[in-house]
């Protein structure tokens, strides 16, 4: 019997849920709500020059990094899920529709966060 | 039984699904009105039908309390056993009694579930010993802690809820579904046990705990309160660390 390769989706699919549990309503609270009107931040919070530089840090990348790549993860095994409850049964197809975009747009995103510089 | 229990001459409205493969064409419902008490359960009822109604219905019990595992039917929709279901859940409405979802009928309320069984037979399912021991050994000592691992998966029944409560298994009966992964969890859980690598590969497949989405109508439907679904998790949990660490555990890298 063939081992799954499941284990590799659903450990980023558990660690993404980890993450977004722990960070995601701060993050929603702070970069939709706090920093646009300002509430209790300094109005610069999330100004392009502080990201720039929060983003240019190796530490600033790795967070960003994991935040933006794993929420991805996580959300892609989800509707992966979603496609077979749905009627698309194909396991093989369900997995290039979701996990395709998510390879791409994490090496998409380490490309970026590389090419802005340190 | 008190006066109270029975309205005399109450009756109630049981639709049972027929199908004989000989002369049906297609399963339809056909509807009986038994006598209505509030301890009939819905096994009585269909036994009531059987010796006075309509002696050609099919469906399988044997113990009537719950510990056999052979009376499971949907009931107005939802799995549960036969036996332990009342008509007083359901009374003055109707009790719409079908085979269990999920798995090929074979006449009336009987289904096929060979292959539940098969996937039975494969997980080798008992104690394969850690350590072989003598009659002057002793028995195997167990510490309570080492019980509570097990004990409640070793309560299944065999009665198949789960599987007609699994939507995964309905799309694809390949799945090893909730179970026999619960069963499976029994022994490998158990402190005797030494099996483990015996059922390794079946856990590990694509179709072993990882077919599974998490639903869990498995745990809420079984009559004998095993947490399928827990099973399930656990071995999700043990099945990604054998993945990573299968390299790096001494005698490791296999497949
Ligand atoms: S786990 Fe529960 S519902 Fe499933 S077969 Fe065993 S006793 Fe029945
Ligand atoms: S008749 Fe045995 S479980 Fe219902």
């Amino acid at each position: 019997m063939k081992r799954s390769s499941a284990p590799i989706f659903w450990s980023m699919f558990g660690a993404g849920g980890l993450l977004s549990a722990l960070v995601g309503p701060a993050l929603v609270y702070l970069t939709g709500i706090a920093a646009p009107l300002s509430w209790g931040v300094p109005l610069d919070l999330m100004s392009y020059p502080r990201m720039l530089a929060f983003a240019q840090h190796w530490a600033g990348k790795a967070v960003v990094f994991l935040v933006v790549a794993l929420f991805l993860w996580h959300a892609a095994h989800r509707i992966y899920h979603t496609l077979h409850d749905l009627g698309l049964h194909s396991k093989a197809l369900g997995q290039w529709i979701v996990y395709g975009p998510s390879a791409l747009l994490t090496a998409w995103l380490a490309w970026a966060l590389l090419s802005i510089g340190f | 039984m008190a006066e109270g229990d029975r309205s005399p001459g109450a009756s109630i409205e049981v639709e049972v699904l027929r199908y004989r493969p000989e002369q049906d064409s297609e399963p339809f419902y056909q509807s009986f009105t038994v006598p209505y008490a509030e301890d009939l359960s819905v096994l009585q009822a269909l036994q009531h039908i059987k010796d006075d109604l309509d002696s050609t219905l099919s469906f399988r019990w044997s113990c009537r309390m719950a510990i056999c595992g052979s009376c499971g039917l949907m009931i107005n929709g939802i799995p549960k056993l036969g036996c332990r279901t009342f008509l007083r859940e359901y009374y003055p409405g109707r009790v719409r009694v079908g085979p269990l979802n999920h798995f090929p009928i074979e006449r009336d309320l009987v289904v096929d579930i060979e292959d539940f069984v098969g996937k039975l037979e494969k997980i080798h399912p008992y104690i394969i010993p850690r350590e072989p021991r003598t009659l002057d050994q002793g028995e195997y000592l167990q510490t309570p802690r080492q019980l509570q691992r097990y004990l409640q998966f070793s309560n299944c029944i065999n009665c198949t809820l789960c599987y007609a409560a699994c939507p995964q298994y309905g799309l694809d009966p390949a799945f090893l579904g909730p179970g026999i992964t619960a069963l499976l969890h029994r022994y490998n859980a158990d402190s005797r046990d030494g099996g483990q690598a015996k059922r390794a590969a079946i856990m590990h497949a694509e179709d072993g705990v990882w077919g599974c989405t998490a639903v869990s109508y498995c745990s809420e439907v079984c009559p004998k309160a095993v947490d399928p679904a827990n099973a399930i998790n656990q071995n999700k949990m043990a099945s990604a660390m054998d993945y990573f660490l299968r390299f790096v555990k001494p005698g490791g890298a296999r497949k």
